[in-house]
């Protein structure tokens, strides 16, 4: 059978070229991304706990620490975006450096950078949010959702003795 | 009544073939490091050229390659009938502020990376149909300019699939005339838009393959010519993986190009020494390997018959958020030493 065949209604055409495209198309090094997500984003981890360590010796209760050791990545993230070697190493660590509070740092950091020259109102300002808006929104209304259950399915619920 | 000049379906043939008088093409830095880096006639080694934003940086470099261009040929602007221009920024910014700086009378064209070639077909069409002496033709993209258009904000951390190509910062510009000593543009086929279902834009290469393929075909059938009668069939920005479709789709349309293609995506960057995934994209890649390469090819005699085809992905950030797929064109002229 032909890999295609031009003489077929399009429909046809579309199936059979879709195919080859397919055959043809590379597929992601997924073990290779998989550890390099797996050492980048585990590193940036053991930074992070690090610093709540150090946070912690120096006399913060747990809650502060924590909260100091998450506003510390996010600085380094955003010097790191600054600089120019956050995209580089996110090319290979991948999901390792946008799943942790890093990588929301560097998406809101990343257009800031670049929408300057609209100014800081229409481009700073709204354009802020392009990336990590989404995870905001889907963010908060999975909070609220879940707080909606636990409400009514919660240990104590709503009307209950 | 035919029309005079136009064989078969979609080819035009011209009378007094137009001329290639001078070409000119600037690179970025990372197109400087590649292996065409001696064919440009500049290498900006800053992505900003020394302006306060990407966007501004590339109409400085289009418009300083135009320039070049117009003094290599050793005649004044005011002697251009039309410029012919276009570049990947919405509403063709780059093109028609440069346009505005050089104000010669002005035709935007946008056939997104095909454009260069689609202004070749244009402007030799102008001039053999009497309507120009002189007509300047130009194309650019910007790395940064595009990426923040199309995908993300640069410094974003993203990985990108294999099949990704590399927008290249770059333009090209050339004069053609009625008459002079260069290489000459002997035939066009303007493309139909070819649309066979890939809505990845991250794999440009197998949306604009079948468009190739299309404009080859009618190219060949409309000259009654065959793949022997050229030197090289030279795309745009197909990249690896659609070099590869394009060449097993024209196998299954009768024809075996492969021993004779080059894609311009491929000679403009060592592509795993340079960390570019499937190869180079944008505008400027065809105009900067056309201006550069191919054009000292034709004048060395190197290369005798060379069909180029600009392709280009007709699509926008929108139409792939709406879930449409791309669109694809493939404008072809035939160059000749």
């Amino acid at each position: 059978m032909r890999l295609f065949d031009p003489s077929k209604p399009l429909e046809i055409q579309k199936r059979q070229y879709q195919q080859m495209a397919k055959d043809v198309s590379p597929k992601p090094p997924v073990l290779r991304n998989c550890l390099w997500a797996f050492a980048v984003g585990g590193l940036i981890c053991a930074i992070g706990q690090a610093f709540l360590s150090l946070f912690l010796r120096f006399g913060l209760n747990t809650l502060d620490a924590g909260t100091a050791a998450s506003i510390t990545l996010v600085f380094l993230a955003a010097l790191l975006t600054g600089l120019g070697f956050y995209d580089e190493i996110a090319r290979y660590a991948g999901a390792g450096t946008i799943v942790p509070i890093t990588g929301f740092a560097n998406s809101m950091v990343a257009p800031a950078i670049e929408a300057r020259t609209e100014g800081m109102v229409l481009g700073v300002g709204a354009r802020l949010f392009t990336i990590a808006g989404p995870i905001l929104v889907f963010g908060i209304v999975t909070a609220w959702l879940v707080g909606v259950l636990y409400y009514l399915f919660g240990p104590n619920p709503p009307g209950g003795s | 009544m035919a029309a005079p000049k136009k064989v078969g379906v979609q080819t035009v043939v011209f009378s007094n073939p137009p001329v290639v008088l001078s070409t000119a093409a600037i690179a970025g830095a990372k197109e400087g490091q590649g292996p065409l880096a001696g064919t440009f006639d500049k290498v900006l080694e800053d992505p900003y050229y020394g302006e306060d934003s990407w966007e501004k940086a590339e109409r400085r470099m289009l418009q300083e390659t135009l320039e070049k261009t117009i003094a290599k040929a050793n005649i004044k602007p005011q002697d251009i009938d039309y410029l012919l221009a276009g570049d990947l920024l919405n509403q063709i910014i780059s093109a028609n502020f440069v346009a505005r700086a050089l104000a010669i009378p002005f035709i935007g064209l946008y056939g997104a990376c095909s454009t260069i070639y689609e202004g070749l077909a244009v402007g030799a069409m102008l001039i053999d149909g009497g309507f120009a002496q002189y007509v300047l033709i130009g194309s650019s993209s910007h790395h940064a300019t595009a990426e923040r258009q199309y995908r993300f904000p640069t410094e974003q951390g993203t990985q990108r699939p294999p099949a990704a190509q590399w927008t290249v910062t770059g333009a090209g510009g050339i004069l053609l005339a009625a008459s002079g000593v260069g290489p000459r543009i002997t035939h066009a086929t303007i493309g139909r838009v070819v649309d066979l279902g890939s809505a990845d834009p991250y794999n440009m290469g197998a949306a604009m393959a079948p468009a190739a393929a299309n404009t080859i075909t009618s190219h060949l059938s409309d000259t009654q010519r065959r793949v022997e009668d050229y030197d090289m069939f030279l795309t745009g920005d197909l990249g690896l993986y659609g070099k590869d479709l394009l060449e097993k789709l024209m196998l299954e349309f009768g024809h075996d190009i492969a021993p004779k293609h080059s894609d311009c995506g491929l000679l403009i960057f060592d592509r795993v020494k340079q960390d570019v995934h499937a190869g180079g994209s944008g505008c400027g890649c065809p105009a900067m390997v056309t201006c550069g390469y191919i054009m000292q090819q034709l004048r060395e005699k190197k290369l005798k018959r060379v069909l180029g085809i600009g392709t280009g992905a007709l699509l926008s950030p929108l139409t792939t958020q709406q879930g449409e797929s791309i669109p694809a064109v493939g404008h072809a002229v035939v160059l000749e030493a």
